[in-house]
């Protein structure tokens, strides 16, 4: 009963986590049509500048902060200069599709070699801001701690900040508008290229949360070559697919999905199988729905 | 107040769409270009409202060149443009298509009093507002994307075949209600049309093109007396 | 000269004359850089089929070195429990990942960009862990992969790494040749038109899942090849051996050489090996942490795709044909 309970737990813990990168990588999808492979990379930087905030200003909550507005200026800095060039030299070519996936992942292989060199080998470590100890309901130890409270609790305050945003807002209905169709949105007086940057932005502080509240839950080591970083890699991408990259919805749907079935793969059978079912269920949902479980209802228009 | 175009050229690739072309349309006219397809009037709408980037020549409007800028610095110096057949966004409501095009304004008290007059002419658009425009029909959504263009407060409207695909009563209708908002508003328009009928009867004067260069150039009385223009493009 | 070139039999007469200047190089060199060459041929075969998939099809894999596993894999465990001999351990491997690539391919063709990235991605990621449940493959130790030594009549002096260069050498011209054939056909214009615009190819009567399909199956073959070769080379296959960094490093080794054709695949497969010496003795020179060393190669590689992405996207070959066309056209004018 108990370790039911747990599973579910830790289910909904981890998914929050995928949920956040899903969310940073629909925001760039939404707004730029690409996907951005280096949102990991990006979010593992922004981590570390909050840990270089949380040794000169020793608290948690003003690092976040600081991360997040960091890793939203990064990310807008990539989108205003990478991005643009990018398309202006190779948007019209044979590889103008595979063009951003590549040149972003060599930004991820940038960004994970770069801070290899400049921090790997320093142990690096970001302790949780409050207790991980689990809380206890009848004697037994539920896989739920403040920490893990936390960490679901400012996911969900994120999403809602960001729908609010998207939807009851000036400057949502411009982001939107650019997304859906950027030459009407033109003609309409949105300064559609400055929307784009914006949701670069977005996603980048969403990137830099993921990697703040992740790091402290796990070993709190931040390192390259981590499981975690790996995990928010591969995982967050598989949420967003999963998910339909179309709404914020579907990318914490997603993220959900994928956390709570690992999770029941994790403890009820095995360990070494996370990866393979995490590419069952893709594949399962992509035969079921191409477009992800809440496509777009306007079908391919990639 | 004058729309002077002078010498406008407009090359796609190795082909020119529009071959040195000038004209002028006075503040508060409206004009409107005829000619079969592929003569050019979608090209001259898209050059002058910043889609497309014109090679040569020039168009200045209130002392601005209109040519070479982005669309978006267009719309703020007054220029609007109802683009041909994609012109509202699907996925958005009525009211959010509406609210965008007065997005760039600060003054809302204005905003709301347009909206007021754009929902009083299209009555059928305040019963939608909550409805995604993709469930609107072919007549409702031209109404909605003109209203979108006005909620800009333009005072040059580029107009791109908004009769299209649209049955003959409900253009007469939406013909009858640009004509009325634009004088009320004292806008200038340049409307392009594959029904050159219904828009030389509610325009001032007409511009016929032709494989890129100006055929004719008359008040649009006299272009719908005149025999050649009769017999190419109104069918008798 | 050029039109002899472009015909059939100058291309085969390339290909031979190729095969004998190679042989003549690996007489001269010592066992590194043989080696280094039988890596660099495996490379080749590698790319070459991510050309064919991404920049003949037009899809995406971020997976390919799954696809190279399953080769791996198949051949050896045909050497292993059939003693199968060397020819026939290169075709079960070619086969067994074309029909993988097969039932992929069907599924792939359904999806478009960014979901078949992820799919492929997730492919990857997930299928060599496969290997640690089943006994049969090995768990993480993985399987031996042995093809023997060179035979007698080559005489003493024939290295067990000359040998491997002379196999993959061999392999990777005819693959390579193989695979010119069928880009230059009826099939490799059917790809391209798909990829430039697949409703307009649908209209013309192009029958567009298959053709992805069967370029996902060929592409899958070209990397089984390569997974046998890579087994080859290292002696052993495991799910280490197979790491997503592979993939990573094939589909940039795939853009070094620009992606859209076949010609420049040896720039592309040259850069992937020369890296890590050119990494390492930048570290040895400037006497740094064992840090610098693991992370430099990444560095490198990422960098170089970012500039090639950005100032060279249709790869060098292609890049200066379009310059010495444009100056050709000034010449005329």
């Amino acid at each position: 009963m108990y370790q039911l309970i747990n599973t579910i737990l830790i289910g909904i813990t981890s998914g929050a986590i995928y949920s956040l990168m899903a969310i940073a990588l629909v925001l760039v999808w939404r707004s730029a049509r690409v996907v951005n492979f280096a949102q990991a990379g990006q979010a593992l930087l922004s981590t570390y500048i909050g840990y270089e905030f949380i040794q000169k200003f020793h608290s948690f909550w003003l690092a976040l902060l600081l991360a997040m507005i960091a890793g939203a200026a990064v990310s807008a800095l990539i989108d205003a200069t990478f991005m643009r060039t990018l398309f202006r030299r190779a948007g019209h070519g044979p590889i103008a599709g595979v063009a951003p996936i590549i040149a972003t992942l060599g930004l991820l292989g940038v960004i994970r070699s770069g801070l290899g060199l400049i921090v790997g080998g320093k142990d690096v470590r970001i302790a949780p801001p409050v207790s991980n100890v689990g809380y206890t309901v009848s004697g037994h130890t539920l896989a739920f701690s403040p920490l893990k409270l936390l960490v679901v609790g400012s996911v969900l305050i994120l999403m809602l900040v960001l729908s609010l945003l998207f939807q009851r807002t000036n400057v949502g209905l411009a982001l939107r508008a650019s997304a859906y169709s950027p030459e009407i949105a033109r003609l309409a007086g949105v300064r559609v290229d400055g929307m784009r940057t914006l949701g670069w932005a977005l996603a980048g502080a969403a990137g830099a949360a993921a990697g703040m509240l992740q790091t402290p839950d796990g070993s709190g080591a931040l390192s390259p070559d981590s499981l975690e970083f790996s995990l928010l890699l591969v995982f967050g991408f598989i949420a967003a697919v999963i998910g339909g990259l179309e709404s914020l919805v579907g990318a914490v749907v997603g993220g959900l999905l994928l956390g709570m079935v690992l999770a029941f793969v994790l403890i009820y059978i095995s360990t070494s199988l996370v990866f393979i079912t995490a590419f069952a269920l893709l594949i399962v949902v992509l035969l079921v729905k191409p477009g992800g479980l809440i496509g777009s209802r306007r079908g391919r228009r990639a | 107040m004058t729309l002077v175009v002078s010498d406008l050229s407009v090359d796609h690739g190795a082909i020119r769409a529009i071959d040195g072309i000038s004209f002028r349309i006075e503040e508060g006219q409206m004009a409107a270009v005829i000619g079969a397809n592929g003569a050019g009037k979608t090209t001259l709408l898209r050059a002058l409202s910043g889609l497309t980037r014109a090679t040569m020549g020039s168009a200045t409007w209130q002392g601005h060149e209109l040519l070479y800028s982005k669309p978006e610095k267009l719309v703020r110096l007054g220029v609007s443009h109802v683009s041909e057949g994609k012109s509202v966004i699907p996925e958005l409501t009525v009211d959010e298509n509406l609210q965008l095009g007065a997005l760039w304004r600060r003054n809302s008290e204005e905003s709301r009093a347009t909206r007021e007059k754009i929902l009083e002419t299209f009555p059928r658009l305040a019963e939608r507002l909550s409805q995604p425009a993709d469930t609107l029909s072919g007549g409702e959504r031209a109404m909605l994307a003109i209203g979108r263009a006005l909620m800009s407060k333009p005072q040059l409207l580029l107009l791109d075949e908004p009769s299209l695909g649209l049955a003959p009563l409900i253009v007469e209708q939406i013909f009858q209600s640009i004509r009325d908002l634009t004088t009320h508003m004292g806008l200038t328009v340049i409307l392009v049309e594959q029904n050159a009928m219904s828009a030389l009867k509610i325009a001032d004067f007409g511009i016929v093109l032709n494989l890129g260069r100006i055929a004719a150039m008359n008040s649009a009385q006299q272009l719908i007396f005149d025999p050649q223009v009769r017999a190419a493009y109104l069918g008798y | 000269m050029r039109k002899f070139m472009n015909s059939y039999f100058g291309r085969l007469a390339f290909f031979i004359v190729l095969g004998f200047v190679l042989f003549l190089a690996s007489n001269r060199v010592d066992e590194l850089r043989v080696y280094q060459g039988a890596t660099v041929a495996m490379y080749v075969v590698a790319i070459s089929s991510l050309i064919l998939l991404t920049g003949y099809s037009g899809q995406v894999s971020l997976g390919h070195g799954a696809l190279l596993a399953i080769g791996g894999y198949a051949a050896a465990l045909a050497r292993n429990h059939f003693s199968a001999p060397i020819w026939l351990c290169f075709v079960v491997a070619i086969v067994a990942t074309a029909m993988a690539g097969a039932v992929i391919g069907t599924a792939a063709a359904r999806l478009s960009g960014p979901y078949l990235a992820g799919s492929t991605l997730a492919l990857a990621v997930g299928l060599p862990s496969i290997a640690n449940q089943f006994h049969i493959l090995g768990g993480e130790q993985g399987l031996l992969f042995d093809l023997g030594a060179p035979p007698a009549r080559l005489g003493a002096d024939f290295t067990q790494y000359k040998w491997y260069f002379w196999i993959a050498s061999v392999v990777a011209l005819i693959a390579i040749w193989l695979l010119q054939n069928i880009l230059r056909s009826r099939f490799g214009r059917t790809w391209r038109a798909v990829r430039s615009n697949e409703v307009a190819a649908e209209l013309a009567g192009i029958h567009v899942g298959k053709s992805k399909t069967l370029a996902f199956t060929v592409s899958a073959g070209l990397a089984g090849l390569a997974g046998a070769l890579l087994a080859m080379t290292i002696g052993t296959v495991s799910p280490s051996a197979f790491p997503l960094t592979l993939s990573f490093a094939l589909l940039t080794g795939a853009v070094l050489s620009g992606v859209t054709t076949l010609s420049g695949v040896i720039i592309g497969a040259l850069v992937l090996v020369a890296t890590p010496d050119i990494a390492d003795a930048i570290s040895n020179r400037f006497a740094s942490s064992d840090n610098v060393t693991t992370n430099l190669p990444g560095l490198l590689v990422s960098s170089l795709l970012i500039l090639v992405v950005l100032l060279v996207p249709n790869g060098p070959v292609e890049q200066m044909r379009t310059l010495r066309a444009r100056r050709s056209v000034k010449k005329t004018q």
